[in-house]
């Protein structure tokens, strides 16, 4: 289960400040730091593919698999309004039923159009990729959409409220789920009984290249200009506001871009599992998610990766101890949050190119502090 | 079914509301915590209500009794272990451990009680009254008239005692209350105490209506009495009541007007069109009000 972890490590959050350091330490451009991530990334896939199509991983490991993809992305999402943007949204399963509903209803009634059956999803046809491209993105914008429309309003409020008025929204969205076929008056959604014949149009390659596109765009948004905004408005927002930051806006784009992703998960959530239903994108969904998020670290990508791989992997793992599960996480929940308010890994990245530029220079086995307050010192 | 019956319906449930919003804004008064929990606490008083009459076989009086002391003394303990040590922590990081306790009592209740309803026993045969040619229900009337005079009752306890002042005084500023004397934690274990007593009485009010206890009912309960406390704005012990009134009409007519299955959404609808007007809720301006 290796090559899941690697997804995470790489596109790490902090970067390249090394460049700043001078006194002849070795370093390496952002752009070779990324070409060894993709290439990393690549090999990932191709190791992770190779295994599957001999054999070595079994249809039933792969769904795993997949799943653990799209909780990353349900999971680093969220982190981008909760950890980045320190809000807390309760309602992301909300926006990950949308988008998965948007991509399934958009690439079942594309289906006959383009002449396309069950079977094309899965043996490739350009069509279907195409298809599968378009949809996933349909998705992700409809909960972007819908991100909009909740967050204008609910960003004008502090904390608790945003909390309670996603919590809400989610909840206006799966009731509109469960009762939007007597309105429309034909069938979209399935209501209760939820939306089947959903052809399986993921696999382990294009949910993890989506991963992987979704952790790179979350990364390199975070690092830029307005990554630094939202962060800013995450430390102060007075404080940011005065120095010339809109936070309005930055607060939407980021609830905008968490909804977003959240439905580029959603989709692929509903491709994976074959069958929708409303009752899947309870409270209870978003709470998993923000504990993905918690238990990492807020602010942490490398932590939402980690903590949405292992507890994707543990609940199918423990299956015996199934109605313990629960009752484990939330007690885990409060000692973390009582011990370890900032989560395991709390905002610590890992970076490839840090570690192989320590590598290269010989201080990986140097204390972090030490080297920490070396660059403080080249930095003054 | 008259529009008399309807409406006294809606004062039923809202009075249920308004009894559990009562517990929110308290402590959100006084701590600035959304206690999640809180929906919680209502699911384990009905099921002490039903171990002490389906299972023990004992008097409802007692039923009644020991689910609001079970209530109070689960509220105060999960002040203690798990909101105190985070006293000051950031904001969000007691808001997740409320969450956590939220889902502790709720999977430890399915773990221990199984995941199916649980019916809990008649307490008390009441008459339904004929007043008029209409029929009323005396579960609702009863309801109606317990939650009126636990709002007066805790009217009278914040404005007029010692410990209601140190309540105010300690939602006000805290620091400032510490200097003054007042024994902060003391008064905060307090006010958890009542809104969970008050939920006890909820709970109580809850099962006479619906007679059921299952692990998961006080997640919509709990959440629809936040949104009752955010409506009437939240800190605001009148604010409550009216909240929880208007969320209990607006459920009873939307269902009345046989849209039942738009309920939960009507509500939350109205929260958000209300936020958007009115961010601090209806009653939500004076902070001399906060509890």
């Amino acid at each position: 289960m290796d090559q899941e972890l690697n997804g995470g490590q790489e596109r790490p959050y902090v970067t390249a400040k090394a460049s700043r350091n001078g006194g002849g330490r070795k370093t390496l451009s952002t752009k070779k730091r990324y070409i060894i991530n993709a290439l990393l990334f690549v090999a990932m896939l191709a190791i992770g593919e190779g295994l599957i199509d001999n054999g070595f991983i079994s249809r039933y490991q792969t769904t795993v698999i997949e799943q653990i993809g799209i909780y990353i992305i349900m999971a680093v999402s969220l982190n981008v309004a909760t950890g980045y943007l320190g809000q807390l949204p309760l309602g992301h399963a909300g926006f990950m039923s949308v988008g998965g509903y948007s991509c399934a209803i958009f690439i079942i009634r594309m289906m006959p159009v383009f002449d396309l059956n069950m079977r094309s999803f899965v043996t490739g046809e350009p069509m279907a990729v195409v298809l599968f491209i378009v949809g996933v993105l349909f998705g992700g914008l409809m909960a972007g959409l819908s991100g909009l429309i909740i967050g204008i309003p609910a960003l004008r409020l502090k904390g608790d409220y945003l909390a309670i008025i996603t919590l809400g929204f989610a909840e206006i969205i799966r009731v509109v789920m469960l009762n939007i076929d007597g309105v429309v008056g034909f069938e979209l959604t399935g209501g209760a009984k939820g939306l089947t014949g959903i052809p399986s149009y993921t696999n382990f390659l294009n949910t993890f290249i989506v991963v992987g596109i979704v952790l790179f765009l979350i990364h390199t948004m975070m690092k830029s200009r307005h990554g630094r905004a939202i962060l800013a408005i995450r430390d102060n927002e007075i404080a940011a506001e005065a120095t010339g930051v809109n936070t309005t806006y930055y607060k939407t784009l980021a609830f905008v871009a968490s909804a977003f992703f959240a439905g580029v998960g959603g989709a692929l959530y509903a491709g994976c599992i074959g069958v929708m239903a409303p009752a899947k994108f309870g409270f209870m969904k978003s709470i998993e998610i923000l504990v993905m998020v918690v238990l990492g670290g807020m602010g942490s990508m490398l932590g939402s990766v980690l903590s949405a791989t292992v507890l994707t992997i543990l609940p199918e793992a423990l299956r015996a101890f199934a109605d313990y599960r629960m009752v484990v996480y939330a007690v885990v929940l409060i000692l973390v949050m009582i011990f370890r308010p900032q989560g395991l890994l709390g905002t610590y990245d890992f970076s490839m190119g840090d570690f192989l530029e320590r590598l290269i220079n010989g201080e990986l086995f140097r204390g972090k502090s030490k080297q920490k307050s070396e660059e403080v010192e080249a930095n003054a | 079914m008259t529009f008399l019956t309807q409406v006294l319906n809606g004062l039923q449930l809202g009075s249920i509301y308004a009894l559990v919003a009562l517990g929110y804004t308290m402590v959100y008064g006084i701590i600035l915590l959304l206690n999640f929990a809180h929906g919680d606490i209502i699911m384990v008083g009905a099921y002490i209500s039903w171990i002490v009459m389906a299972q023990l076989g004992m008097s409802p009086v007692l039923a009644i009794i020991l689910s609001v002391v079970g209530c109070t003394v689960l509220g105060v303990l999960i002040d203690k272990v798990a909101y105190a040590p985070l006293r000051n922590a950031p904001r969000l990081s007691v808001l997740i451990t409320a969450i956590g306790v939220s889902y502790f009592l709720e999977n430890g209740a399915q773990l221990v009680f199984g995941a199916d309803a649980k019916v809990v026993p008649t307490y008390f045969n009441l008459p339904n009254p004929q007043i008029g040619g209409a029929t009323f229900n005396g579960v609702a009337i009863l309801t109606v008239v317990v939650t009126a005079i636990s709002t007066i009752i805790l009217t009278l306890l914040v404005q007029k005692t010692k410990f209601g002042k140190a309540m105010r005084a300690v939602s006000e500023d805290m620091g400032a209350a510490r200097l003054m004397g007042i024994n902060v934690n003391n008064t905060i274990s307090f006010t958890f105490a009542v809104g969970s007593a008050l939920a006890g009485i909820g709970a109580v009010l809850y099962s006479m209506a619906y007679t059921q206890a299952t692990p998961t009912m006080g997640i919509m309960l709990g959440t629809k009495a936040f949104v009752a406390a955010v409506l009437g704005g939240i800190g605001s012990i009148p604010g409550a009541v009216i909240g929880g009134l208007l969320v209990g009409f607006a459920e009873v007519f939307v269902s009345a007007m046989g849209f039942s299955v738009w309920r939960d959404a009507v509500v939350f609808l109205l929260l958000i069109i209300v936020l958007i007007v009115k961010p601090t809720g209806i009653l939500g301006r004076t902070m001399n009000e906060k509890v």
